[in-house]
């Protein structure tokens, strides 16, 4: 494996420390919100982490897309590297939604449209790697991955709108929530400066770990054509 | 009755919420830590079986190892003996 990059570095302290500020940010920097509570603090690594992992998916799709028309291999490494961490951060979210929801709705879950179509989602690219390991041949599996990928990149924005196109009682951040909501809150200024911190940072540790992410996927890929070889 | 007066005491809610994150992310930057020394010690040992497969044939052709990798063996192994003779033989023959 080639030496990391000096710029690959700076990103991973980066990437440290503006974890560590955004952590001050919603723990201390940010008001108590009334009606919730301290628990309300969960909100802001929730969307964070929602967010990015959507755009994961979605940039999967994409790259999917990518190589079925170039037929080149770090394509594919692309696609699985941009899956493999929207999967961590989206099952983040879905346990950060969880915890949220007990004080709030009184239950750890529910069969709520939002909640489902990220289960749905979720699922669907669990799969996609139970997919992948079931089959050898590399190309096979990079074009099966890339054609998964493409239709599973659907479920992202029916997860993204799903709260604004049915009736649900997950709350809506930026726009009008459904009259039947639970847990919907107006954002402070302050709130609003941990919440969009939360993105960014999100968004930079994304990039980070997508980057090493990569490189381990281009090592994984050199020693599979080591294996064939020596098979032959 | 319905009116809440009182902000109520959720906080460990949120101290569990934040400390599943951390648990949850360090749990899959030690899995993608060790996946990476696998791969690496997987390389080394490919490397080493290809380079000996080829000195076993005598294939003349050179294997080129990863760059930065911690390789066992050096280029040099790679090198079927008799290379320098055959050289200076085709040396012969172009001066006749």
């Amino acid at each position: 494996m080639q030496a990391k990059s000096k710029t690959l570095k700076i990103l991973d302290i980066v990437s440290v420390l503006l974890l560590a500020v955004a952590v001050y940010l919603a723990l201390v920097y940010a008001p108590e919100e009334l009606q919730m509570g301290q628990v309300q603090r969960v909100f802001y690594f929730h969307v964070a982490t929602a967010w990015t992992a959507l755009l994961g998916f979605v940039a999967a799709g994409a790259t999917g897309i990518i190589y079925l028309v170039s037929k080149d291999s770090k394509w594919d490494i692309i696609e699985v590297s941009a899956v493999e961490i929207s999967l961590v951060f989206f099952f983040i979210t879905i346990v950060l939604g969880s915890i949220w929801a007990r004080p709030i709705w009184n239950t750890w879950w529910t069969w709520d449209p939002r909640l489902t179509t990220a289960a749905v989602t979720e699922l669907i690219y669990v799969a996609y790697f139970m997919l992948r390991q079931g089959i050898e041949d590399p190309d096979r599996r990079a074009r099966f991955g890339a054609v998964y990928t493409i239709v599973g990149s659907i479920s992202a924005p029916i997860t993204f709108f799903a709260i604004r196109l049915f009736r649900t009682i997950h709350p809506v951040v930026i726009g009008n929530s459904d009259p039947g909501s639970l847990g919907a809150f107006d954002m402070t200024s302050k709130m609003l400066v941990a919440f969009m911190f939360a993105l960014f940072t999100f968004s930079v540790i994304f990039v980070d770990l997508f980057w090493n992410r990569i490189r381990m996927g281009k090592l994984a890929s050199r020693v599979e054509q080591l294996k064939l070889s020596n098979m032959q | 009755m319905f009116i809440q007066d009182t902000t109520p005491d959720t906080s460990a809610y949120m101290v569990a919420g934040y400390a599943i994150f951390f648990v949850l992310l360090i749990l899959y930057l030690i899995s993608f830590l060790i996946r990476t020394r696998n791969l690496n010690r997987d390389l080394t040992t490919l490397e080493n079986m290809k380079v000996q497969s080829q000195v076993a044939t005598g294939d003349s052709s050179e294997f080129k190892p990863a760059g930065n990798t911690r390789h066992a063996v050096k280029r040099k192994a790679a090198r079927p003996k008799g290379n320098k003779s055959n050289q200076v033989k085709k040396k012969v023959i172009k001066k006749k």
